[in-house]
């Protein structure tokens, strides 16, 4: 399968994630200029980290300007898997591919270190082949990774189990000690409706070898490959629910 | 004609810069300073023909791009000269 890359001026985390995909995972992949309007056939697209367009604005504000975002925003709309990692998080969220939005850390600090979250939600291309309940021990790199939503959204959101990721204590229990930046409910990550765009804050593709301290993001690189590849089938053009491996993924 | 436009976050949403500044000018001495909230301000210097068309502009440009719906407001001001 082949992953795309989105490389905005100012991402820092592309390379992480493109390796990641690459080389660990032994995938194609590709990086993707945003002033591109095609994303070349790629069967997964990830947003990566860093600060697009400077983060000028609001974090993620201009980025969904880029020409490549229409490409994207069609590609999630036929199905296709979209990971969203820490600035593409925030990139999807003012994208409107998302709902909600990020606020500075109520430490008002840059919180760097390696974080527990627990995969709360198993039916997403990004989580397919995650226990329900894993914890991964990930790290996280963010000034603004504070995630605000009205509480009537909050509440949709938990409804439909599109919490996908939450800040945990390593034994797995969502305390406020264990939410590095205030997010509410310790929400890590989430998914759209349809199930296939995902965004979270803590960095993945910064641990996918023990090298360097962790591989517990791999999982979610095996998963959307699983998802993709499972049934040689690709899914683009199909509604989630005529997708061969709709009912293998929202069974699990 | 130049539009001000004020973009605050809104008054449910917890601004933690703004706390850590009100501690700031705390630990200068200003203890009457009760609450500090932070926002942005910009300036649009719009081709317009009236207050109300510039306006009507500005308040585009903060719904669609200026603001954050989900967490901020913004108030206009309009100056004709």
């Amino acid at each position: 399968m082949k992953f795309a890359v989105v490389v905005f001026p100012g991402s820092n985390c592309d390379h992480d994630a493109y390796h990641a995909a690459k080389h660990v995972l032994g995938q194609d992949a590709e990086f993707v200029w945003h002033k591109e309007t095609s994303l070349g056939g790629a069967d997964a697209v990830i947003l990566p980290g860093g600060f697009a367009h400077g983060d000028y604005l609001r974090t993620g504000a201009i980025a969904r300007f880029s020409p490549i975002m229409a490409a994207v925003k069609r590609f999630a709309e036929e199905g296709g898997p979209v990971l969203g990692i820490c600035n593409g998080f925030q990139v999807l969220l003012e994208a409107g591919m998302l709902p909600g939005a990020m606020l500075r850390n109520r430490s008002v600090k840059f919180q760097c270190e390696h974080v527990h979250i627990s995969v709360e939600q198993t039916d997403t291309p990004f989580t397919v082949g995650c226990r329900r309940g894993q914890i991964l021990r990930i790290p996280i790199a963010h000034g603004e990774g504070n995630y605000y939503a009205e509480p009537d959204v909050v509440d949709r959101l938990e409804k439909n189990r599109q919490v996908v990721f939450r800040y945990t204590t390593a034994s797995g229990e969502a305390t406020d000690e264990a939410n590095p930046n205030g997010s509410v409910r310790n929400i890590a990550g989430l998914c759209n409706d349809a199930r296939n765009v995902v965004g979270l804050m803590p960095h993945p593709e910064r641990a996918c070898e023990l090298a360097v301290g962790s591989k517990d993001g791999l999982v979610l690189f095996e998963s959307v490959t699983k998802f993709v590849m499972g049934s040689g089938v690709i899914f683009r053009g199909q509604s989630r629910e005529d997708h061969p491996l709709a009912e293998t993924v929202l069974q699990k | 004609m130049r539009a001000r436009v004020f973009v605050t976050l809104k008054p449910s949403v917890f601004d933690p810069q703004g706390t850590t500044v009100a501690e700031a000018l705390h630990t200068l001495g200003y203890a009457a300073v009760k609450d500090v909230r932070q926002g942005k301000y910009f300036e649009l210097d719009i081709d317009a023909t009236s207050a109300d068309e510039a306006r009507k502009l500005a308040s585009e440009a903060a719904d669609k791009l200026l603001a954050n719906p989900v967490i901020e407001s913004y108030r206009i001001e309009v100056a004709t000269s």
